[in-house]
């Protein structure tokens, strides 16, 4: 039994508000599955319907094959949740907070503690252990949230946007941690709407804008289906620019995309024109700082598979989340 | 020496996530569970001192003003309004103090730890009896140090210790009849703070519209009539007689049937709200 997760037509709606308008996903066992998209876009009722929290109004969900409906308790025993926010316990020490949630899953009091210490361990957090949680920073309640949700060895973990609000460092460890736990063979789903994380972390992708999906495969797949490698371009002196798009243009027939960094990127069709546009810079004697060819960035495939930005998308469904509340 | 078998290292784990936790299970899930996680509210309750408040502090205040300030006024002297009001005001106080299982709850539904209880193999309802089983113990604390306060200030007691046991569970049945209605609130609302308003809107004309602190003959008959048929009352009747002789039975008949009601009604409400919208 290779798929573990399975999700087909799920559909689910607050008010008039359709939150889930059809969604298909499947993980397999020991892969990370990555659920991308916009805030709004649906991926926390996803996560919360795969997790019995939110009953689908239509369509169907299993976890190694229970239905989330018709048996959520044999789904409740496999899983493990970390929600949006640290569903943390601020009043109690870290080691409590992991021996509360050992102990509602029966381990004797003798195994809960020694669990609860081996995670405390592997999660940097023995210095604290014995502190109230409301004294963690972000990142440590971050790691103490994702030990509580491994307390029971789930073999299906849900991570709600785990690094929402963490800083880099904190978000890598975070990162370092679920991928150790596909490579011990759990089953982990990644919601995200970092495009860069989803790329690093996921085997498998799925984008998913306003309750459905728009794109499936992997991240390499992905990239491909959005077209070639681009051009990108970054002269050394910001009045280079467009003098730059200029060259680029022509070459191209395509008017060159400027990000705040001053690079220029365009699309390119044509297997030399990374030889021909170095030629161009030098005759008119344009300084380059970089140049090269890469495969497109997940923003790229979130823009060509929707033809708006990750954060325009993002702002549209925020005003239709306040319209439904 | 337990930590010695978990060194980095000593314990090698399993290749594959299987289910290999030892568990043992005694007893009915939803109360073992619940047992859990009253432990949890019992010290929550502990480490933060101010969540203590309302039942320690707020009534120790309550009972200082009533019997000071008003005492001499409607009973003629201090000694003999505390004598009527202590019993009052201990129900006075429980009352209040469910409230503030509402305003607890609705808080633990913002900050997530919910979710995680509801995708935990355990009975839905565990944490709902949880909460309620830990402020059960806040009550018992505060109507302990009610009854402590009240003797240091010369509240006399005329019966035994049975009675006096027998008042405090009268008062502990009330006060877990009552955290259903604010736990139901909490489910409705959601939000801490307009449960803590709503919870006063219901608590105020609960608690002074009764006999608590003034014998209700003083009162207009439209008063009277709601203050005779008021839970409350009939709490506060059953405990004075338990506590300075008197009847008994037909009040404490009523405050439990009035109990059994309430329970009834909400706890259903509460749990079916709980289910569905937690």
């Amino acid at each position: 039994m290779d798929t573990v997760i399975h999700v087909e037509g799920l559909e689910k709606s607050f008010g008039t508000t359709k939150a889930l308008a059809g969604v298909d996903l499947t993980a397999r066992r020991g892969t990370v599955l990555g659920l991308l998209g916009p805030n709004g876009s649906g991926k926390t009722t996803t996560v919360r319907v795969l997790a019995t929290l939110l009953r689908p109004d239509a369509g169907r969900a299993t976890i190694l094959g229970h239905d989330v409906v018709a048996e959520p308790a044999a789904v409740r025993a496999r899983i493990g949740l970390t929600g949006q926010y640290a569903a943390v316990d601020e009043a109690l020490s870290g080691t409590d907070n992991l021996m509360l949630i050992a102990r509602l899953l029966d381990m004797p009091r003798r195994a809960a503690r020694v669990r609860a210490a081996e995670l405390i361990e592997r999660f940097g957090l023995a210095d604290a252990a014995t502190r109230r949680v409301r004294t963690y920073s972000g990142g440590m309640r971050r790691r103490l949230d994702l030990a509580a949700s491994l307390i029971g060895r789930p073999d299906v973990l849900f991570l709600d946007e785990p690094t929402t609000g963490l800083d880099p460092r904190h978000r890598n460890e975070v990162l370092d941690q679920v991928r150790a736990l596909a490579a011990d063979g759990v089953t982990v789903l990644l919601t995200t709407q970092y495009l860069e994380e989803a790329d690093q972390l996921a085997d498998d992708l799925v984008v998913i804008d306003t309750g459905r999906v728009i794109a499936s495969g992997t991240p390499a797949s992905l990239k491909a289906d959005v077209g070639g490698q681009r051009l990108h371009v970054r002269p050394l002196h910001r009045t280079d620019i467009p003098a730059v798009s200029t060259i680029l243009a022509g070459l191209t027939d395509e008017a060159p995309v400027v990000d705040a960094s001053g690079e220029l990127t365009v699309a390119a069709h044509e297997p030399g024109l990374l030889h021909v546009a170095g030629g161009r810079f030098d005759e008119a004697g344009l300084a380059i700082a970089e140049l090269g060819l890469r495969l497109p960035s997940l923003d790229d495939v979130f823009m060509t598979l929707t033809g708006r930005t990750a954060e325009d998308a993002e702002k549209q469904a925020t005003t239709d989340e306040e319209v439904a509340a | 020496m337990t930590t010695t078998a978990v060194a980095p290292g000593t314990t090698p784990r399993p290749p594959m996530p299987i289910p290999d936790i030892e568990r043992s299970r005694h007893g009915p899930s939803t109360i073992r569970h619940g047992l859990t996680l009253a432990w949890r509210g019992v010290v929550k309750t502990i480490h933060s001192p101010e969540a203590l408040i309302d039942v320690t502090l707020q009534p120790v205040i309550f009972l200082l003003l009533f019997v000071y300030v008003f005492g001499g006024a409607i009973a003629g002297n201090t000694t003999e309004y505390l004598q009527f009001a202590l019993p009052g005001v201990l129900v006075q106080t429980v009352v209040f103090a469910s409230a503030g299982t509402g305003v607890g709850l609705a808080e633990d539904l913002h900050t997530g730890i919910f979710d995680r209880f509801r995708s935990l193999p355990i009975s839905r309802s565990a944490p709902l009896v949880g909460a309620i089983m830990a402020d059960l113990v806040r009550y018992l604390t505060s109507g302990v140090i009610m009854l402590v306060l009240g003797t240091i200030l010369g509240f006399r007691m005329h019966t035994n210790p049975l009675n006096v046991i027998a008042a405090m569970g009268l008062v502990m049945v009330f006060a877990f009849a009552l955290c259903w209605v604010f736990t139901a609130l909490a489910m409705l609302v959601r939000q801490p703070r307009s449960v803590q308003g709503i919870g006063a809107m219901i608590m105020l004309p609960l608690t002074f519209g009764s006999n608590v602190f003034v014998p209700s003959d003083s009162m207009p008959g439209w008063l009277q009539a709601f203050v005779n048929v008021n839970p409350v009352s009939k709490v506060a009747d059953a405990v004075r007689g338990l506590l300075t002789g008197g009847p008994v039975a037909a009040a404490a008949t009523t405050a439990l049937i009035a109990a059994a009601v309430v329970v009834a009604v909400f706890a259903p409400i509460a749990v079916t709200l709980y289910r569905k919208r937690a």
